[in-house]
């Protein structure tokens, strides 16, 4: 793997600041990303991953400090995220959904229709190219997502809990699919996740938060081999074991921010 | 137990039984009007409904007849329809800009809106005299009579159409770098469309509940005109042929409405 550095995060704060009172969500974060790693941000609820992504995402702006994306191509856009399945846009088809990060940077048409085409046939989507979401599983929703975040071509991507509203089954799949995309294109992901078997499954790296005010406590490297599925995850044993020192962490800062 | 049954044959009855009940439920919702016909005409015969004041539907057709053959009712029919369709627009198109506009921009909102706010509570037909004033007799007046009326559903749906879209849409347009004019065209009217169109819809049926008002007053013509001159000289018979042509419109243009919605909101 390459050692450069794609995303570097320095002294990162965030406070909300509402009718006299201030909640820092994100405290001091300073980080760096691997160009091509797949990094997922696990933590308690509420502890600030939302809010980093945002603030990467460009959709919140920083109360301190900042951060940097390393450029490859000046004609890609820095950022694309994976919405929950709310994010696909109801009124525009599934092949203008896939389109839509492309067309808003009015490339032309052929390549528009090209790069849609590769990932709408890619994600299994092609059949459903010219229907409308309210026809699509849940599954195939977040299809749409993620076809439209890499055909968009980013520097990096950023999903938060994308699959957090499907049944065990859909999620295996979709793992496995967002693996193999992710596979062919080496892309720089940051990822967050409730799911600790999900964090295993797809991280080169996992970062803890603590809860409020929200830190990066600690992270472990998952050294499984690639491609992954799920049962050899399963079944390794140092998996488990950096299941169980996942599970401890999120038991104690559940306890800590009770206590 | 029925285990030795075919499976398929059991569910193929079951579901002839659903497509039965279905058809009883379209003949009751078609039986409906043609019941209350039956009743309202059997009811004026027998004098249990007094006939002077409702004279059963039959002797109204049969007045229907007489005046659409004297082309005196086609000529009030024309009149009506043209007010109704020039004051809706002028409604509705205004409308919908601002209410887009204040949707979009929350100082335009928070400036426009008390005015709205202040304005809606009047009803546009007590401004009716002064609006005589200003626009005559003519069609003008009635047309801004009913633009008046219009306008206020159109712009309070519009508005909230356009604050109701999900954030999430918002984030996924400035995140994929959507300029102004795409995140306009691409969610903000889209978005809006459902909640816009119920405005439209009831600004329609507003528009015909003006009409008649308008043109009883400072009119020489119309559907308005034709209930009001006949009620006055009590000629019932022809003010039931004004009354049911408004009910008939208003009945036709919802129709023709809700069609249009289903067809522009097929993504639903
Ligand atoms: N717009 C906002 N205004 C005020 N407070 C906010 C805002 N957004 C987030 N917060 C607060 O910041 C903290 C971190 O929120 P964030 O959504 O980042 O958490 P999270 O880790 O994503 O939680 P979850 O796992 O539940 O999604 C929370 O205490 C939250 O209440
Ligand atoms: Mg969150």
């Amino acid at each position: 793997m390459k050692e450069d550095v794609k995303i570097r995060i320095r002294n990162l704060t965030k406070v909300f600041y509402q009718k006299g009172e201030s909640v820092t969500a994100l405290d001091n974060v300073t980080l760096d990303i691997l160009d091509g790693e797949f990094v997922c941000l696990v933590g308690p609820s509420g502890c600030g991953k939302t809010t980093l992504l945002r603030i990467l995402a460009d959709l919140e702006q920083p109360s301190a400090g900042g951060y940097e994306i390393a450029t490859e191509k000046e004609d890609r856009p820095l950022q694309s995220m994976v919405f929950q399945e709310r994010g696909v846009i109801p009124w525009l088809t599934v092949r203008d959904n896939v389109a839509f990060g492309l067309e808003m940077r009015k490339l032309p048409k052929k390549v528009v229709k090209e790069r849609t085409d590769y990932y709408l046939e890619k994600t299994g989507l092609m059949a459903f190219a010219d229907r409308f979401p309210k026809e699509l599983s849940g599954g195939m929703k977040q299809r749409v997502g993620i076809a439209r975040a890499f055909a968009n071509d980013p520097e990096i991507l950023l999903m938060d809990e994308p699959f957090a509203a499907l049944d065990e089954q859909n999620k295996f799949i979709l793992q496995e699919e967002l693996l193999q995309i992710w596979a062919e294109t080496r892309k720089t992901v940051l990822f967050i996740t409730h799911s600790i078997d999900e964090a295993l499954l797809l991280s080169d790296r996992i970062l803890l938060m603590s809860a409020q005010p929200g830190r990066i406590s600690e992270e472990i490297r998952v050294a499984a081999p690639r491609p992954r599925a799920m049962e050899a995850i399963r079944a390794d044993p140092d998996i488990a074991e950096q299941f169980v020192r996942v599970l401890k962490h999120l038991q104690d800062e559940v306890q800590r921010s009770r206590g | 137990m029925a285990s030795d049954h075919n499976p398929v044959a059991v569910e193929r009855a079951e579901w002839k039984k659903r497509q039965m009940k279905e058809r009883m439920k379209q003949l009751l919702t078609v039986s409906s009007p043609i019941f209350m016909l039956l009743l309202w005409e059997v009811l004026s015969r027998t004098a249990v409904l007094d006939p002077r004041f409702f004279p059963p539907p039959t002797a109204i057709l049969e007045t229907f007849w007489n005046l659409a053959a004297s082309g005196e009712l086609l000529t009030h029919i024309g009149v009506s329809l043209y007010r109704i369709f020039g004051g809706f627009l002028l409604g509705v198109i205004p409308g919908v800009i601002i209410g887009l506009l204040m949707g979009l921009y929350s100082p335009i909102r928070h400036f426009v809106q008390p005015i709205v706010m202040a304005i809606m509570p009047i009803p546009t037909l007590a401004l009716l005299p002064i609006i005589i004033i200003l626009f005559g007799i003519g069609d003008l007046s009635k047309v801004v009579t009913i633009a008046g009326s219009v306008f206020f559903p159109v712009v309070i749906n519009t508005a909230a159409g356009v604050m109701n879209i999900d954030p999430i849409h918002m984030d996924l347009a400035k995140n994929y770098g959507a300029d102004s004019k795409d995140y306009f065209l691409k969610i903000a009217f889209p978005g809006a469309l459902p909640v816009m169109l119920e405005g439209i819809q009831m600004g329609q049926a507003i528009a015909l509940l003006t009409i008649v008002a308008a043109e009883m007053m400072g009119s020489v013509s119309g559907i308005g005109f034709l209930i009001w001159t006949s009620y006055k000289a009590f000629l019932l018979q022809e003010m039931y042929v004004g009354l049911i042509l408004i009910s008939f419109f208003g009945y036709l243009f919802s129709l023709l409405l809700r069609g249009l919605q289903r067809k522009i909101l097929r993504w639903r």
